[in-house]
């Protein structure tokens, strides 16, 4: 076991990214996650890596299509409006097929909103974002350790299917700070004769592209591409539950949320409710398969976010019909405390008469 | 015995192109491919194609390619060269890309001392969306979108975008050139050269504007184009070499 270190969020982020291989950042400040930005600054001209403060996240995203497309690993991170602005590259990125890490530390929106900790980007992560059919695998930790594992997960993965990878976490992850070690990552680093590089004595130019005039080439191209999702959701599903088996109600939650419903969970569990929680840790892919088969035991869920309601769409397509699916949201940055939750179970349970 | 005095550069595809009838696009490409050859960079060049008529750029260049969004390229070509230090960079890109959409990118590339080239065609006009107002549309010339012609009050003055950028310190190479002529194809071959000259000392941002024609958007012969560059782009887009390193160091 490697050595505890105390860290926050943000920063163990960034030296996870450079525990994995990773020596080119290009970002843009934006609170809450300005840290992992400052954070590369310090410690890439040390390793002789690469800290590019751009002039905007549309240009932050550019260069990493560059750098990715060039074959190296590369991480940007913003926050949700700088997320907004870098929706652009992320379609040009999932278009071309290159692997990059993309962190979003999430606050309250929409517009200029809070800088507190949010979940209201769900959407955006999950669905897309920026024009066309395209999928992000998208990874949210609950824990300054976590970030840190995923960090790592997230490089590999993104260089395994060609494709983007965004941690998504909230502004309370990046800004707390928890004890965490790196362990020694299984770091795949994967030959890619794919990158435009220069010839360097191959005969057959690499062009990095997404253009693709002729409409069945541009069909051909989006079957593949949605054939690697399937690949993708059917090996990358990533998820936690406690007390599930036996459980009446099953709160679904992710991220910082998750944190705070496991505490409501377990005192409603000593209370003698027979309460579980589902964390989905990859949000998408989402872990469908799983929350259906809970749906024959369970007899109720609640969606928790910090949103008005965005993650409790894809319980309800999993559980599809079979279950009432219930939520619960706090917004504008605004955190939900245990027993404001636990109230929530009690009246979810009350509605449905189970003790 | 018989000797070859004139070829096709190897950094050029023998495929025909989709450039229009009297369009410098293809001249352009032509000389970029000669200067790449000369300076033995095939192996390590790598171009970023802008959008614009000429998109599809990596088709036509015989080497490693990138296809940007919109007004990306010089932050697109930043990543390439920071992950590849020893290669040649260059962005390829119209008026509108650049100075439009992209305005803020090639600014901060410059202003970064970015080690790039960029080769900027300027046809005063947005030609593969149909011929709108750019940024370098001329007061009084006629476009789908200033149809009563570009009125100050209205759209304001054209931007000079060598002029511009030639205020930045890490700007080491900006000159203007056209193609209209022999002679200004020699000299515009030479800026050519030197910008990526400049670009492998690791010197800073090098670009040449070169002023170009767009028959089909105009609404001219080609023959008539290449008088109307002379009548008009070039009075208000005077050619000349804006900056050196020379200049720069003082
Ligand atoms: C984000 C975005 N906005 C608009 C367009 C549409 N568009 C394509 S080319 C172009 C203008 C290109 O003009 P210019 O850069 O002057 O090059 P030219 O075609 O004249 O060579 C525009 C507006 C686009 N592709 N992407
Ligand atoms: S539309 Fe204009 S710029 Fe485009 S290829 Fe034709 S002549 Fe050239």
């Amino acid at each position: 076991m490697a050595e505890k270190v105390l860290m926050k969020g943000n920063e163990a982020i960034g030296e996870a990214a450079i525990v994995a291989g990773c020596r080119h950042y290009f970002g843009y400040p934006i609170t809450p996650q300005t840290e992992l930005t400052e954070y590369m600054a310090k410690r890439m001209p040390k390793i002789e890596g690469v800290f590019v403060q751009a002039e905007s996240e549309v240009a932050a995203i550019n260069m990493v299509y560059g750098a990715a497309g060039a074959g190296a690993r590369v991480l940007t991170s913003s926050s949700s409006p700088g997320i907004s602005l870098k929706q652009e590259g992320i379609s040009y990125i999932a278009g071309a097929e290159l692997p990059c890490v993309i962190v979003n530390i999430v606050r309250g929106g929409p517009g200029l909103g809070t800088i507190q900790p949010s979940q209201c980007d769900y959407f955006q992560a999950t669905k897309g974002g920026g024009h066309g059919d395209y999928r992000n695998i998208v990874l949210a930790p609950n824990s300054v350790q976590e970030m840190v594992d995923i960090t790592l997960l997230s490089f590999d993965l993104a260089d395994k299917y060609r494709n983007p990878v965004m941690l998504l976490g909230d502004g309370a992850l990046g800004q707390m700070m928890e004890p965490v070690s790196f362990n020694p990552p299984e770091n795949k680093i994967v030959e890619k004769p794919w990158a435009a590089t220069g010839l360097r004595g191959r005969t057959k130019p690499n062009i990095i592209n997404s253009l693709h005039l002729k409409p069945e080439n541009l069909e051909k191209h989006n079957i593949h591409l949605q054939e690697k999702y399937a690949t993708i959701t059917a090996n990358e599903v990533r998820y936690e539950s406690l007390h599930t088996e036996d459980a009446d109600l099953i709160l679904v939650s992710y991220g910082i949320t998750s944190r705070i419903v496991r505490t409501a969970v377990e005192k409603a569990r000593q209370e003698g409710f027979k309460v579980g929680l589902f964390r989905p840790i990859s949000l998408w892919p989402f872990p469908s398969e799983p929350l259906a088969a809970l749906a024959k035991t369970a007899k109720a869920f609640m969606s928790v976010e910090l949103s008005a309601g965005q993650m409790v769409e894809d319980v309800r397509l999993a559980v599809n019909g079979a279950k009432p699916v219930y939520f619960y949201g706090r917004m504008g940055g605004m955190m939900p405390n245990p027993n404001e939750i636990y109230e929530q179970i009690l009246a979810v349970l009350q509605a449905k008469g189970d003790k | 015995m018989s000797e070859i005095v004139f070829k096709a550069p190897a950094s050029l595809c023998d495929v025909s192109t989709h450039y229009c009838p009297g369009c410098h696009h293809g001249i352009i490409h032509r000389l970029v491919a000669e200067v790449i050859d000369e300076l033995g960079l095939q192996d390590k060049a790598i171009g970023v194609a802008p959008v614009g008529c000429s998109v599809l750029a990596y088709d036509y260049f015989n080497i490693d390619m990138f296809e940007a969004a919109h007004g990306r390229a010089p932050a697109v070509a930043t990543g390439i060269k920071r992950v590849h230090k020893d290669s040649a960079v260059f962005t390829y890109q119209g008026d509108g890309d650049l100075a439009a959409i992209g305005c803020a990118e090639i600014v901060h590339a410059a202003a970064r001392g970015e080690k790039i080239t960029t080769i900027f065609v300027n046809n005063a006009i947005y030609g593969m969306t149909g011929g709108q107002m750019a940024p370098t549309t001329l007061l009084e010339q006629v476009t789908t979108t200033s149809p009563y012609g570009r009125k100050e009050d209205q759209a304001g003055m054209p931007i000079r975008v060598s002029e511009m950028l030639s205020t930045l310190d890490g700007a080491k190479f900006i000159a203007r050139v056209a193609v209209n002529t022999p002679g200004n194809m020699a000299k515009a071959k030479l800026a050519i050269k030197k910008a990526f000259e400049i670009q492998l000392r690791g010197e800073g941002f090098t670009l040449v504007e070169v002023l170009s024609t767009c028959p089909t958007n105009w609404g001219m012969s080609p023959v008539a184009s290449m008088t109307w560059l002379e009548k008009n782009m070039m009075p208000y887009f005077p050619l000349g070499t804006f900056k050196t390193p020379e200049e720069v160091v003082k």
